[in-house]
């Protein structure tokens, strides 16, 4: 259990399933260690997290990243889950799904525009049928940093609400955990959905607003608490930000 | 976490022309949340009509004046928890003057100019001097590191200011939300040896790495803590800097002390 002022939350919001290691090519991010990662969650009581890999959003050979995730995290496993990425329009990738589960990851993580397939096409659609035989749930980034921040290499356009629509109808039984939505993306999505389709859909609280505009609050009403998990994004963004809105939403 | 007071420098209300309904609910919101989470000013402003009948970053003589007013309200009804900058465009220069000295008559505590002229511009140079001769500080609406033209604004940055602040040495200038957008290490970097301009840490950015830099640049001296439109991120920060290391008398600074020491409010 997490808590946060005077209440107590549980279930998804124990772990923090939005949290990445490694250095970022457009900016220094502060000690992004697993050593550090989880002397922020000891410090906020927050129990685990599903870990991706920074440099593996930018390697062309996305299962060279992979392996650096699974050895950086080796000594930590057991609050310390990879969730490794997966590159669908690359020879190999299905290699890269089977590690993961045989490794008994919650997730893959993928990263369309970064790494130059069609959100919306046959390549997803295929990434998504595995993850789904799999078992392993599909993690979609939104962003990595504000846009207003980023640097002029740094073009990759943010992941739309269309993306994430044709994602979850990309196979009839793959589970999407979509990273760094805002509340308009939850809202589009949500209700641009079937009931189905929307709870195979999860969404970490990490970029939505709090108090006194209340987007998470309101979220919690209108597409139901059940759909949101706790994330960080680490080490991007201070992991306080996530816990306070929890506290005062 | 730290008691004592603590000043939130940037904070906004709304009013009942701005267009939206739950404009009282939203004002009712962040006092309550502000109780919760230890803020003991509120200094505010309001942006004309927010949009509703002129625009948010250019708002009309008469907006701004609707705006104000409905702020002194709010001041009147909340005494001992809410101050009020006197928010202008400048490219309406009398009006601008009257508005401000009509606003510190009234017990208005700075100035508030958001993008309808670019700070570095000489229309700016009568506000600045009024707010040197009144001793009350200017926040400036910026956008971290300007790189192109922001619709809807005439926007600034740090340098932008750093050009005003320069011909106005005996002013005080607020660099607003360093968290609300833009390359926050680029004003920084500019702010370092500038000793008349102050920063404020609201904004919905919650960067690693970004308070670090604050401390680092322009020292803990000059950083003003600020909710913005996110006060879930203000209290994120202020956590983060405990963490940090940061000791409770530099807390303190962050917390009121500097904030105090720029607008004299008289609060402790």
């Amino acid at each position: 259990m997490v808590e946060c002022g005077e209440r107590v939350w549980d279930g998804a919001f124990v772990i923090d399933h939005n949290a990445l290691i490694g250095p970022y090519p457009f900016r220094r991010l502060p000690e992004p260690t697993p050593e550090r990662l989880l002397a922020d969650l000891d410090r906020l009581g927050v129990a685990g997290a599903w870990v991706g890999h920074v440099p593996s959003i930018f390697y062309r050979d996305v299962a060279a990243g992979n392996d650096e995730l699974f050895a950086a995290l080796e000594p930590h496993r057991a609050r310390l889950l990879p969730v490794p990425a997966v590159h669908p329009a690359f020879p190999g990738w299905e290699r890269e799904v089977a590690r993961a589960r045989a490794a008994e990851c919650p997730a893959v993580r993928t990263y369309p525009a970064h790494y130059g397939f069609d959100a919306a096409g046959p390549a997803m659609r295929e990434l998504c049928a595995a993850c789904a035989e799999a078992g392993l749930e599909l993690v979609l980034t939104v962003r990595l940093e504000d846009a207003r921040q980023r640097h002029p290499l740094d073009v990759a356009p943010e992941l739309g609400g269309a993306a994430i629509r044709a994602a979850v109808r990309g196979d009839p039984a793959v589970r999407l955990l979509v990273a760094a939505a805002d509340r308009g993306i939850v809202e589009e999505v949500h209700f641009g959905s079937t009931p189905d389709e929307a709870a195979r859909i999860r969404w970490d609280v990490s970029w939505i607003w709090g108090p006194p505009e209340d987007h998470l609050s309101t979220l919690f009403r209108t597409v139901g608490r059940d759909r949101f998990v706790l994330g960080t994004h680490f080490p991007f963004r201070l992991p306080e930000a996530t816990l306070t809105k929890l506290e005062l939403s | 976490m730290t008691a004592g007071p603590l000043i939130d420098v940037h904070a906004h209300f709304l009013h009942d022309r701005c267009g939206r309904a739950d404009w009282a609910q939203r004002n009712a919101r962040r006092l309550e949340v502000g109780e919760r989470i230890g803020v003991t000013l509120h200094i505010a402003s309001i942006l004309g009509s927010w949009g509703h009948t002129s625009p948010t970053y250019f708002p009309s003589v008469e907006d701004l004046a609707y705006g104000n007013a409905a702020l002194r309200a709010l001041q009147r009804e909340h005494p001992s928890r809410i101050r009020g900058y006197v928010a202008v465009n400048p490219n309406f220069t009398v009006d601008a003057v009257a508005e401000i000295e009509r606003g510190l008559a009234e017990g208005m505590v700075g100035i508030k100019l958001a993008a309808s002229r670019r700070a570095s511009d000489r229309l700016l140079d009568p506000i600045a001097r009024i707010a040197a001769e009144r001793g009350v500080p200017i926040l400036q609406h910026a956008w971290q590191h300007r790189r192109h033209e922001v619709p809807n604004q005439e926007i600034s940055d740090a340098l932008d200011l750093v050009a005003l602040a320069g011909r106005h040495p005996g002013a005080r200038f607020i660099l607003a939300h360093i968290g609300g957008g833009g390359d926050w290490a680029h004003s920084l970097r500019a702010l370092r040896d500038v000793p008349n301009v102050w920063v404020d840490l609201s904004g919905s950015g919650v960067d690693r790495g970004m308070l670090e830099l604050c401390v680092e640049c322009v020292r803990v001296e000059r950083l003003l803590w600020g909710t913005d439109l996110t006060m879930d991120a203000g209290l994120a920060k202020l956590r983060a800097l405990e963490a940090m290391g940061l000791g409770a008398a530099w807390l303190e600074r962050v917390r009121w002390w500097n904030a105090e020491s720029v607008f004299g409010t008289g609060h402790s």
